[in-house]
């Protein structure tokens, strides 16, 4: 609020009085606003500070670390001694899967190695992200469209359908854990006997699964909000014209709700693309389930100035996605209310 | 115009991000060494603090309000963890890490004992802060050596043993070769043979270095370097993958755990089960067992007699940093007393490491499987000693995860091992 004082006294002169007497009258208006301006900025400081502390501070010590090497063993002594500047060596080793050789230099990270995961885990990522944001918009925009409609008892379905959303990641992996053990629920109840957390595709569609029930009402409740501001109208209108369901849901339905549609789209993949609990505690991580972020925690506990590298890319990727998300498809989350803000007035 | 006096406060914030980061003093150097911090504070007496986990049974307290009544003047405060072994651990690192001296005297899980070693964060328990190890059990005194240097006071212990059906097998295999052979009785009866922990995570850790070390093989050499490449590991670990071939391990038990094999075993579905101790009482008193009255007790079975159980439990060690170290050694050794372990182990059913206990008429009354404990614990080897163990254990569950499930043969499993396990060491 306070970053508006400043901006709009100087458009009201300009826009409503006459140039002429613009002029003499500018020069006390400036003061005015200056010492605003300053005390504004004084009073902003405290959270700007803030700020500094929890965000920048963290930030920039994680990419300073990340350009430091892991702290190595004395041969000799048996003790840690800390590793030195390591330039752009940490995220090399990411990247082309290196590992350091007992004689130095680097070779071709071994099966059991974090190193030698980190393009399988970004695919696994990606492909996570892909099905479950996919599967929870499809499903969500059909709870959506249901919770939109009057009918009795809409208020309870309401709540009903939040509920898995309510619901502690970390509890719901420890439940969906018991429900695909090999005595669990799913096996009993479908009278099969797969290992579930055993193998690759049972245990990605697990956490699929687990994921997409948790998530679609997070996906529901925001493109309903988005349904409801559409007018009723609009629909009264093309029902007049003589339009179809279907035409009405292509040409007014999706294309009004699609603001709301993208921004939910993209908190769900930017969620998705750090999913860690889930996985980490379903499956932890075996069969080809380990995730970005169940790396990077991984990896903490070997080396920090490592995992402060592998963050940063897992940073990256992510900005990247979001960014192709903003600036190519239209998800107007930073402009969309200003604008409409001003349209209004 | 605006712009520099706007920028006045963002420096002012800048400058205090500044300092705070000097304060802070870099997150990520780990200077190894602490020499001058471990020969400081050493007849420093007055008030601790004990950091350990969840204090689930209520030993601890007890304890401690006992030591509190005897010493006025160097009270103990217990700072009571999360039950997560990893938050435990990276809270020790947290404080560590920050040189504080609000920690004095830590419980520290074995297969951490090395790792703070190395970043010479405990107290080298030697000259003056030397304790008698004497009555401990050997293994239990290795775990909580590093490079010849004693560094944590062994306090609880723990062991792998074999549960059987006794109504179905009169006597327990003493050989791996025999458990194997006995497997036709389970065909019989169409239940399961033998299972243990093979999901992957650090249960399958303690299941591979188990049938590793009890085929004659080792992890990791006396130097600490991978021995996984040999005859003998290959043998430990073609064990397990033969058996899971065979079906003598069923094939559910890749995903089980502790309490996934307990229940397997309790509902009547396995002949044999390793297991730890904790599991007993479950398996004997819990109104669900099928199997109260038929469960026998043995050593693990080995190359050609007791196999080699990997080690569990926790070690008391002081911190470099605590201002009150004549206080620590005396606590850690009231800790490790035999009046305190006997307390432990009937109040907590854990383990001791003391060998005198295992004899003990009333504790055995109350702990029937002690017995064979002391048997297991006897013949354990630690789990790999090494800094590196999180790289280590990683390394280990891997390889061994795919070449249980066939997905390698034994011998590219183990050979990647040898290699992942180096790399790990490596890095620096």
């Amino acid at each position: 609020m306070a970053t508006e004082l400043g901006p709009t006294p100087v458009k009201s002169p300009a826009s409503g009085a006459a140039p002429v007497h613009h002029a003499p009258k500018g020069v006390g208006e400036d003061n005015r606003i200056a010492s605003q301006g300053r005390w504004a900025s004084w009073l902003l400081a405290p959270t700007i500070v803030a700020l500094g502390i929890v965000i920048v501070y963290p930030i920039i010590s994680a990419i300073v670390m990340s350009f430091q090497k892991d702290a190595g063993l004395d041969p000799a002594t048996g003790l840690f001694t800390a590793g030195g500047s390591a330039g752009i060596q940490n995220y090399v080793n990411w990247l082309a899967q290196q590992c350091s050789a007992p004689a130095g230099g680097t070779v071709a990270c071994p099966p059991g190695t974090l190193g030698g995961q980190f393009w399988s885990a970004t695919a696994t990522t990606f492909f996570f992200t892909i099905v479950t944001v996919t599967l929870e918009t499809v499903l969500g925009f059909w709870m959506a469209v249901i919770m939109a409609r009057t009918f009795r008892g809409r208020s309870l379905v309401r709540a009903a359908v939040l509920v898995p959303w309510a619901i502690p990641t970390a509890v719901t992996a420890k439940l969906w854990f018991f429900i695909f053990a090999f005595e669990g629920i799913a096996n009993k109840l479908f009278n099969t006997t797969i290992l579930w957390t055993g193998s690759e595709w049972p245990a990605k569609w697990a956490v699929i699964i687990a994921d997409v029930w948790k998530t679609t009402p997070f996906m529901a409740l925001l493109i309903l909000a988005g349904l409801q501001m559409i007018p009723a109208e609009v629909y009264e209108a093309a029902k007049v014209d003589g339009a179809s369901a279907w035409q009405r849901f292509r040409l007014i339905t999706l294309p009004l709700v699609k603001p709301a549609l993208m921004v939910a789209i993209l908190f769900r993949t930017l969620d998705a693309l750090r999913m860690f609990d889930l996985p980490y505690i379903l499956t932890g991580g075996a069969n080809n389930t380990t995730t970005l972020s169940i790396l990077v925690i991984n990896q903490i506990r070997q080396g920090f100035n490592s995992a402060a590298a592998l963050s940063t890319i897992t940073f990256i990727i992510i900005f990247l996605v979001a960014f192709i998300f903003v600036r190519f498809l239209g998800a107007n989350v930073v402009e969309q209310s200003g604008a409409t803000g001003k349209g209004k007035k | 115009m605006k712009t520099p006096r706007f920028l006045l406060p963002a420096a002012t914030a800048g400058i205090l991000a500044l300092t705070l980061s000097a304060c802070g003093g870099g997150g990520g150097g780990t200077t190894g060494g602490g020499g001058s911090d471990a020969d400081a504070n050493l007849d420093g007496r007055g008030p601790i603090t004990y950091v350990q986990g969840k204090d689930n049974s209520n030993v601890v307290r007890p304890l401690i309000d006992k030591w509190n009544a005897a010493h006025p003047n160097e009270k103990v405060t217990f700072k009571e963890q999360t039950d997560q072994a990893d938050q435990q651990h990276d809270d020790l690192v947290q404080h560590f890490q920050a040189k504080q001296s609000d920690y004095d005297v830590v419980d520290v899980d074995v297969v951490w004992t090395a790792e703070f070693a190395a970043k010479g964060w405990l107290q080298p328990l030697k000259d003056k802060m030397a304790i008698d190890t004497s009555a401990m059990l050997k293994p239990t005194v290795d775990s909580a050596t590093y490079k010849g240097t004693l560094y944590a006071a062994p306090q609880t212990s723990d062991g792998g043993i074999l549960y059987y059906r006794k109504d179905l097998v009169p006597t327990p295999p003493k050989t791996w070769d025999e458990m194997m052979s006995m497997c036709s009785i389970a065909k019989q009866n169409n239940i399961g043979c033998y299972a243990g922990q093979f999901s992957k995570y650090e249960g399958l850790t303690v299941n591979a270095s188990e049938a590793i070390n009890s085929a004659g093989g080792s992890v990791l050499d006396k130097d600490g370097k991978p021995s996984v490449n040999t005859a003998e590991a290959k043998a430990g670990l073609g064990n397990l993958a033969k058996a899971y071939a065979d079906g003598n391990i069923p094939k559910e038990a890749i995903t089980y755990k502790e309490e996934d094999s307990r229940q397997a075993f309790q509902s009547g579905k396995l002949l044999f089960l390793r297991n730890w101790p904790y599991a007993f009482n479950l398996i004997t008193t819990e109104g669900s067992s099928a199997v109260k009255d038929k469960t026998g007790l043995a050593a693990l079975p080995g190359k050609s007699g007791p196999g080699a159980s990997s080690l569990g439990g926790h070690n008391l060690a002081t911190s470099v940093y605590s201002k009150n170290k004549a206080t620590a050694l005396d606590f850690m050794k009231f800790m490790t007393s035999a009046e305190t372990e006997k307390f432990y182990a009937t109040q907590g059913s854990l383990a001791p490491v003391l060998g005198s206990l295992y004899e003990d008429q009333e504790l055995v009354a109350k702990l029937p499987y002690l017995p064979v404990l002391k048997t297991s614990i006897e013949n354990a080897v630690p789990r790999p000693v090494t800094p590196f163990y999180p790289a280590v254990t990683k390394a280990i569950q891997d390889n061994a995860y795919s070449a249980i499930k066939g997905e390698k043969t034994v011998d590219a499993a183990l050979s990647d091992m040898q290699n992942a396990i180096q790399s790990a060491g490596a890095g620096s």
